[in-house]
Formats: C-alpha cells, structure tokens, sequence
C-alpha cells in the first residue's frame, strides 16, 4: 500500500523536450514527479506513467515509432494491461499508437505547419484516467503545438472509436461547439484525444502539463492532473 | 590558388612572412577560412574596438563564445546574436535552421542552458514570388530546428524592404542561463599542456566546406546556385542530445574547457582553444571521425559538418566524460593534445600538413581600416512636410495593413513558444518575458532594427535601434542592462558602405553609453549584395532587461475597460523615413525622427519605477507606425476598445503617425492617476491624458469611429493574405 | 552475401495525404496541367548481409512491417537492388 503522494514516473526517450515540464506539473498538482529512462526495464513502482511531449528520435522515419520500441515500453505495456493509468502527451500519443497501445495513427497537419495556439477541448466522456474529474460537455483550455497531430484512424477503427465512445476530447470553439472552423489540424471529427476500452490509457495531442500555471498559460490541465493524481492514488499498490 | 580560398594577394604575402616560407595546401585552406570576413573581422575589428563594453553587471564581454550579465541570486544570462543571412539565401530552411543551431552551441560552450531564441528577419516585399519562398523557407528552418530541440522561440522582427530582396538577413539571439560560478571561459580555464582535445557529437563529412570563405565573404551572384553543396543540413536530434550531454559534461565539473564548432570547424574550434590558453596543439586528423571516405585533409579541417562540439579534458577525466556521451548516444574522439610552443600542428595518414602558429589564425589575423566616404543622402522631400489631404481613416487601414505592421502571427505560431514552461509573454508582447526558475525574475528581451531609418542616416538608424530596444524592454517593466548585436551591411571594400558601418558603431555607441546598456558580444555581417544593390546598413539590436519580480510585469494590451489612457513624452513633426510615408505616401525620404538620449534615458527610468509600484495596466511602444498603430494594437491585444481625442496644434496624420522616438502608450486605473502625474514630473516626461478604455468600438474624436473586430480583421489578414492564403492559419 | 533493398512505404489509399495535395497544386503553376493524382512516401535503403536472398527479404519483410512502416495507416513494397557476394 503508498502512503502519502502519488508516484507519477515521466519517461525521458532521447529527444524527449517536455519531460520536464511534466514532472514540474505533477509537483504542482500534489503528486511527486519520477524521472524513468527510456533505456531502463524497471518503472520505478510507480503509480501512474506519463510518457511526454517532445520529438524523441528526432520524429525520424516516423513520430513515436523509434520511441515505442524502447526496453521500457515492456514494462509500460504490461502496467497498462495491468490497469495502471497511463498519460500520452503530444509525442507520448504518437508512441502509444504506434505501440498499438491505443488505436489510430496521428499523421501531419493539413496545413502542413507546425501550430502552437491555445485551444479549447470539448470533453466527451468522463471514463477516463484523466477525465474523471470532469462532465462531459464541459469545456478546458489547453495549448497544442505539433507539427504532426492529426488523428486518424482505418474505418474500422473508427467505428470502434465510435461505437465505445473512446474519443476523450474533440477540438470545440470557446462556446463549446464542434465544428471545422475550430479544428487547428484536419484530425478526424476533431479527435483530439482518446482512450483505449478500459480508460486507463489515454492520449491526447493538446499539453495539459503547460496548462497548470496561471502565470504562464491557461489553466485547463488542472483537472486532468488532478484526475490522473486520483486514479494514481486510488490504483497504487493495485 | 589563395584566390581561390578568398584570399587577397597581400594576405597570401602575410601569411608567407608568418611562416617564413611558402605555406602547404593544408595551411593555405585553414588561413583561407580563418581570414575570412565572417570568422576574422578583419574589417570591423578596429571599429568593433570602440564599443562601450564595460558595465557593472557585465560578468563576459566580447571575445568569448557569447556575453554574460549578472542578473543577481547567483544567476547569469548568456547571450549573442548570429547572422546566417548568406546560406538563407540559397537554401532558406537548412541556412536558417543551422543558423539556429550555431548560435545555441555557443551559448551551451559557456556552460549555460539554453532558454530562448529570438529571430529578427528582413525580407524584401512579400508581392514578389521568391521573396514569399526565403520567408516560407526561413520560417520553417527556425522552427522545424528550434522546435525540436525544446527551446522556446519567443520574439523577434520581421521588416521588409525592397534592398532585401534576394538579400535576405536571418539574424538568430539565443539566451541562456548558467549560475555565475559556472561560467566556461578562457578566464575559467584550467587547460594544462597534456590535456586532450575531444571531439563529441556528430561525424565530420564535405558540408559547409568553404562556407565561410566562399558564401560568407563573398557577393551572391549568377553563380549562387552552384554554391548550394557549401551550405551546411542540421539535425536537431543530434543538437539536442548535444544540449544535454555538454551542460551534464560541466555539471559533473570534467571539463577544462569547451567550445563549439562553427565557422571554419577543426580549424577554429582548436586553434581557438589552444591560443586562448596561451598554447599550441598537435592536432592528428586520422583520428577525426569521418562520414565520408576518401576526405582530404584541408576538408577535414574546414568542414563546417553540424552539432559538433571540442571539449577539453584532463587525460584522468577521458573516461567519464566518455561514458556520459555514450549515454546520450553521442560519439567522441581524441583528436588533438594541448602544447606549450603555441604551434598548431596537423598530422595525416602520418606526415606534417600543417605546421602554424595558433594565434596567427586567430588572433594575430590581418586587420583593415578601409577607406570610407560619405554616401550620397537619398533624395526626395521629407514627407513631414508633403501635403496630405487623404482622410486618416483610409491611411490607418493601410498602415496597420503594411507587412512591417500587420499581425506576424502567420510567423509566431509555428514557434513552440511555450516549452520549458517560463514563458510569462510572448509574441504580441513589446519585449519577451521569461521567468528564471527558483526566483521571482524575469528576463525581458527584445531584438530590434531600424533599417529603413539607417537608410536616411546611418547614425541614427543605430542610436534608434539601441533605443527602441531598451524602450521595449522598458515597457513591461524591466530595466534595459545590455546588448548583443548584428550587424547587417553590404561590401566593405566600396567606402561608402564602410562609411554606413562606422557611422552605425557610433550610434550605437553613444546610445549604448547614454542608455547605460554596453555590448557584451556580437556579429558582423558584411557583403549582403548582389549586383548593384546593397541592403540598408541595419544594425539589429538584442537587449536583455531585468524584472526583479515577473509578476509586476506590464502587458502590451488594454486589459479591462475603464482605465485612463496616456501619452508619455512628446509628439513631434517626424514623418522622415516613417511607416506612413511608405505605406500610404509610398516614399522613403527626409530626416528619420530626433533621438534625445537623455529624454529617451528618462522615460525608461519612469516606467520601470511604476511598473514597480504596480502602477501601470498596460504600456506599448508607439515608435513603428505612431501613436494611432499603437492604440490601435493595444486594443487588439487587449480586447478592449477606446474613445481618444488627440489634441494639439499638427495636423491630424502628422498627430497620428509620426514616429517621434522617447514615447509611450499607457493605461492607468482612474484612482492612481494622479501618482501617474506625479511620478512623470519627478522623472522630468511630459504627459498627457488622451482617453479612456472601454467597448468594442475604436472613437478617434473628431476624426473616425470604427470596432476592434474592423481593425482586427485587416491587421490579422494582412500577411495570410500576402501568402495567398485565403483564411486564419488552419 | 550482401544485399541491398529498397523498401518503398506509402500511405493506405484512401488516407489523406497533405503532403500529396501540396505537391498537386504546386505542379499546375509551374506548367503542368495534366497530373491527376500525387501521392508522397517514404523510400528506405538497406544493406544486409545474409546467407542467401531469400534470408535476406525475408528479414527485410519482418524489418518493415515490424518498424519500416506503420501497418495502421502505410503499405509497403520491397524492390531487391543489388547483391554482392
């Protein structure tokens, strides 16, 4: 059993860029920030794995793909299958697809641009690791900035997608509304995060771990750090 | 064969004095490339030599990888700006993107962490196809390198001018942070004869060779795209392991000493190191790690390959420091051992190739007073005094319009500006903040030129420049402490372009003085011609200010209704060289405005103070485009409307756009006015009360009404549109 | 035995390719009315060594869709270059 803060560990792959920031974030959420090396077979008994934003393996050949082959994808593979909460963020998102650990692909923007704005996210579901603190329709501002985040997905996919609700958040306008305009890189029906079937693997293109400051940014990662703290907590020595 | 390398006749006479004999291949390679322009400053240096570079909080001057102020608690800022304008030009992404990786290992080669780029551009106008291709290409260099190597780009500039075109200026500012007892200099240096010189990062292949002699140094013509193999392909990846390798090799204190590899790779980096410690090396080629075969030994000394970088090491360190490169995926290489004689030695598939006095390559290089002759003033009627009987309205649309103004967001969004998480203001603010972590400062910084006030008046474009940076700087709050620079010229062998450069040294010199804000370090970029065409001499300014506490920072925007709006200083009669006579007159002419250093001094001293007070709600630089742009902009970034009423005898256009310099836009709650006053009289800054905030609506009394969202639309689509682009960035 | 190939890796048809698009409309400007279709992939070169070429591809095969290329969204086609004992 853990007493005291929830163990958050942030995977550094080489090339990894906000990995930091994610331990800064964990900190000033409550939780205590572990840094776990992409070369390493041992998560550190964690109870929560972040893997970061960043351009690990310089996104050669493709984003995530070098990344999701590292030694420690064993283990986060077997912690996932095990229930424990697993965030990708950005670069992480990229990895977990390409790790099969969630569905789906994230190819380039449609302006073919790289894109660094503040947006607002619709939130779909709340049967998620880092949603659960939150109702959906309701909306947070979180800033995006990726060259490759459109998410896409075969049709199959997507029905699945579909069917079992695995969209965690969609791309929206400040009034919470769906639609093109507001959709900053062609992602399909604005998916701009998902979740795999049991909710505790999420990943989702926006940088909630620059969202927790108000001194620096908008404040819309808050809950889903806090969400992510609780399941970390609720789950640990699970 | 010296020609060749770009080597005058005279300097091939020097070199066979310094040698006492004829000089090998190897030899006349290495001077071809360290006597360049670019890597020797043979033609600025005397001038260089007059800059105020002494300061109270200055821990580095010039002559090192890049300057160091002291900004207290222990801390010191690292900074210098490059120039990369000549392989822009013919390969927009890769010139840019390596321009960025240059500069960011000079700052790592001090010891200190990289936390934030900066781009000042020039390009010429965007109505020509080709001059749209060098911004694209630029813009996607600078961020496709630095976004991937997790250090924010947080400002710049963007001007276009005519003369830039096929002439563009890519200057990069990089900014970092060390702790002061941490510093690497030659000062710091412990180098012993014995130590070893090691090679780490990536391998050395043909890119680059004759970089600098050939592009650098020379006029781009017909022969441009034959030029393109010298142009060097970064790899950010690597750069970023380089990062994290090279600040983990000095936290663990094993290096003697560490420098980057840029201009004249081997051949700088080692002749560099051992003469700033009073030695020599034996440098062995067949040790160099080569990707390429079949390399002959003056490519392996001039290659400018990428992400490379020469650390100097104890042998009883060798190990550990290999061990942390091999962590990060790094290779290294023992290429070369310090000596006491002060010869550089190069060996090769086992025979001598080079055999020179280290400091004559550095050092003890040619050095120039070129003739200068005044350039003949350009002609025309100061547009001050042209009748204009146009209405404002129209003329504000085509300003706010005019590329130098409208919204560069097109540009900023595809920086990370947010990586790092210290990023308190950004792009759209007047001067960038970043937060130094562990204390409450902040650094505010801001790059800045004037161009086409240079073209009026050489002096004054400097002293301008100087000015208008320390103002940005000032506006949120910060106290302007010191510069780095670039500076931007065309060929110094025709005297009125040397008269431009020595003109521009002593504007910025007297500025720099006036304004207490010395030059820690810089670059000259010279030859930025081509045919018959030079571009206007713009010295482009970097200043660093410090906000003893970030959180009293003062934003560029109106942040609510109902504050009072203020004009602090005077507007004059000065429309010389203004965005107004260009955008709506369509000339270039006159007298650029008068710059009064000490009015300027005081003006920032008064903001400072009341950004400490928490007296100020917002403060914008009205210096590009006037007065009505800056209101305008504050009410853009703000969200908040305005109803102004701009009294005064000059006639309205005159009122709204010129340029007079030492001003500020404020706004002020209604209850601390009164303070307002009181602290402007103390600081000796007229004043004068213009509105008030509030709405959505734009009132100008007596002249226009329009809406912030009218404005907004014609200031964000200008650019876009210029691009050909019909809606926002998707 | 070493053998070179060449794997080329394209995206599922179907898939929307950006990068594709940009390259059509950049083609009509320049003169060229007459392309329908522009799709943009990847092009991989390696060399192994191996006892014989079946080995060899078939390595290649597990190389590519193991790493080369993303089965979710890209196909893959191998074409044997060179071999040198």
């Amino acid at each position: 059993m853990t007493v005291g803060l929830p163990r958050i560990g942030v995977i550094t792959f080489p090339g990894s860029l906000d990995d930091r920031d994610a331990l800064n974030a964990v900190a000033t959420m409550g939780g205590t920030g572990v840094p776990l090396w992409h070369g390493d077979h041992d998560l550190l008994g964690v109870d929560a794995v972040i893997l970061p934003g960043g351009f690990s393996y310089g996104d050669y050949l493709r984003c995530g793909a070098i990344a999701g082959h590292a030694p420690i994808m064993d283990e986060v593979r077997s912690f996932a299958e095990r229930g424990g909460p697993v965030l990708g963020i950005c670069n992480g998102f990229q990895i977990l697809c390409e790790s099969g650990l969630l569905p789906g692909a994230l190819i380039r923007n449609r302006s073919l641009r790289f894109v660094c704005r503040e947006v607002t996210l619709r939130v779909e579901t709340a049967q998620s690791v880092i949603t659960a603190d939150l109702t959906p329709g309701e909306t947070v501002a979180v800033p995006i900035k990726h060259g490759e985040g459109a998410f896409m997905a075969r049709p199959d996919e997507l029905a699945r997608v579909r069917d079992q609700g695995l969209a965690v958040f969609r791309y929206a306008g400040p009034d919470g509304v769906v639609d093109d305009a507001h959709n900053p890189n062609g992602a399909l029906e604005n998916i701009a995060g998902i979740r795999n079937e049991a909710g505790n693997v999420v990943g989702l293109m926006p940088h909630p771990e620059h969202a927790v400051d108000p001194d620096v940014g908008p404040t819309g990662g808050q809950p889903l750090f806090a969400s992510l703290l609780a399941a970390a907590l609720a789950g640990a020595g699970a | 064969m010296h020609r060749r390398l770009g080597l005058k006749d005279d300097e091939h006479e020097r070199i066979v004095a310094t040698l006492g004999r004829d000089p090998r291949p190897a030899e006349l390679a290495m001077y071809g490339a360290m006597w360049s322009e670019h890597c020797s400053y043979k033609s600025s240096k005397i001038h260089l030599k007059t800059l105020p570079t002494e300061g109270a909080a200055v821990l580095v001057g010039p002559g090192q990888d890049a300057g160091a102020v002291d900004v207290g608690d222990g801390w010191a800022a690292v900074f210098k700006m490059e120039s990369h304008s000549h392989p822009s030009a013919i390969e927009p992404y890769q010139g840019a993107a390596t321009g960025v990786g240059g500069i960011v290992r000079d700052i790592i080669s001090m010891g200190a962490r990289p936390v934030a780029l900066l781009d000042p551009l020039l390009f010429g106008p965007l109505t020509q196809e080709r001059n749209r291709w060098l911004l694209e290409g630029v813009v996607a260099g600078i961020g496709g390198y630095g976004n991937c190597i997790g250090v924010p780009t947080v400002g710049g500039e963007i001007h276009f001018a005519e003369p830039h075109s096929a002439n563009p200026s890519v200057n990069v500012m990089c900014v970092g942070l060390a702790r002061a007892e941490d510093l690497v200099t030659s000062a710091s240096l412990t180098a012993h004869a014995g130590s070893l010189m090691v090679l780490y990062g990536a391998s050395t292949g043909r890119d680059g060779i004759g970089g600098v002699s050939v592009l650098a140094s020379a006029t781009l013509d017909e022969g441009s795209a034959a030029a393109r193999p010298s142009v060097q392909i970064g790899d950010p990846f690597a750069e970023k392991l380089l990062i994290e390798a090279s600040l983990e090799l000095i936290e663990r204190g094993l290096l003697e000493g560490l420098q980057d590899l840029g201009g004249a790779g081997i051949t700088c980096a080692v002749s560099e190191s051992a003469a700033r410690a009073g030695m020599g090396a034996d440098l062995d080629l067949d040790a160099v790690p080569l990707r390429e075969p079949g390399m002959a030994p003056f490519e392996i000394l001039t290659s400018e390959s990428q992400e490379r970088m020469l650390a100097i090491v104890h042998p009883s360190r060798l190990d550990a420091v290999t061990a942390v490169c091999e962590r990060w995926g790094l290779g290294t290489a023992v290429i070369a051992t310090l000596t006491r004689g002060g010869t550089l030695a190069v060996t090769h598939d086992g025979s001598v190739v080079a055999e020179v006095p280290a400091r004559s390559l550095t050092d003890d290089g040619p050095e120039y007073d070129r003739p200068r002759e005044p350039r003949a003033a350009v002609a025309g009627e100061d547009p001050t005094f042209a009748p204009f009987d146009g209405d404002p309205w129209s003329a504000l649309l085509a300003v706010l319009a005019a590329p130098n103004v409208a919204s560069k967001r097109w540009v900023f969004e595809q920086y990370d500006s947010i990586v790092q998480g210290q990023t308190v203001a950004g792009a759209g603010s007047d001067a960038a903040v970043i937060r130094v972590p562990g204390t409450l400062k902040g650094l505010a910084l801001s790059a800045d030129g004037k161009g086409r006030f240079g073209a009026l008046d050489p002096y004054l474009g400097a002293a301008h420049a100087v000015a208008e940076a320390a103002r940005n700087v000032a506006v949120t709050g910060a106290r302007p402490l010191a510069i780095t620079n670039c500076m931007n010229f065309g060929n110094p062998e025709r005297p009125p372009v040397m008269w431009e450069f020595v003109e521009s040294i002593r504007g910025m010199s007297d500025a720099c003085i006036a304004l207490d804000t010395p030059v820690t370090g810089g670059n000259v970029s010279f030859y930025n011609e081509s045919a018959d065409s030079a571009i206007w001499p713009t010295p482009v300014i970097g200043m660093l200010g410090l906000l003893e506490d970030y959180r009293l920072r003062v934003p560029t925007g109106f942040p609510r209704p109902g504050l009072s709006i203020y004009l602090l200083g005077e507007t004059f009669a000065e429309l010389g060289g203004s965005e107004f006579a260009e955008a709506v007159l369509g000339v270039v002419a006159g007298r650029p405005p008068a710059l009064d250093l000490a009015k300027e001094a005081a003006l920032h001293r008064l903001l400072v103070a009341a950004a400490a007070q928490d007296l100020l709600a917002s403060a914008h630089d009205p210096s590009e485009g006037g007065l009505a742009v800056a209101l305008v902009e504050a009410a853009i970034e703000g969200g908040h409307g305005f109803a102004v009423t701009l009294a005064g005898d000059l006639p309205s256009h005159v009122t709204l756009f010129s340029e007079s310099a030492s001003r500020a836009v404020v706004s002020v709650a209604a209850e601390r006015e009164a303070e307002l006053l009181e602290a402007a009289a103390a600081h000796g800054v007229p004043v004068a009360r213009l509105g008030e905030t509030g709405g959505s609506a734009v009132l100008f009394d007596g002249l226009f009404e329009t809406s912030v969202g009218a404005l907004r639309e014609v200031y964000e689509s200008a650019i876009p549109r210029l691009l050909g682009e019909d809606e926002a960035p998707a | 035995m070493m053998f070179t190939f060449e794997v080329l890796v394209s995206l599922k048809p179907g898939l929307s390719d950006p990068a594709g698009k940009a390259v059509a409309s950049a083609l009509p400007p320049l003169g060229w009315t007459n392309v329908r279709e522009v799709h943009v992939g990847k092009h991989i070169e390696l060399t192994v060594e191996a006892a014989d070429e079946p080995t060899a591809r078939a390595q290649v095969e597990a190389m590519a869709e193991r790493l080369l290329s993303n089965p979710v969204i890209e196909d893959f086609r191998i074409l044997e270059t060179a071999e040198e004992p």
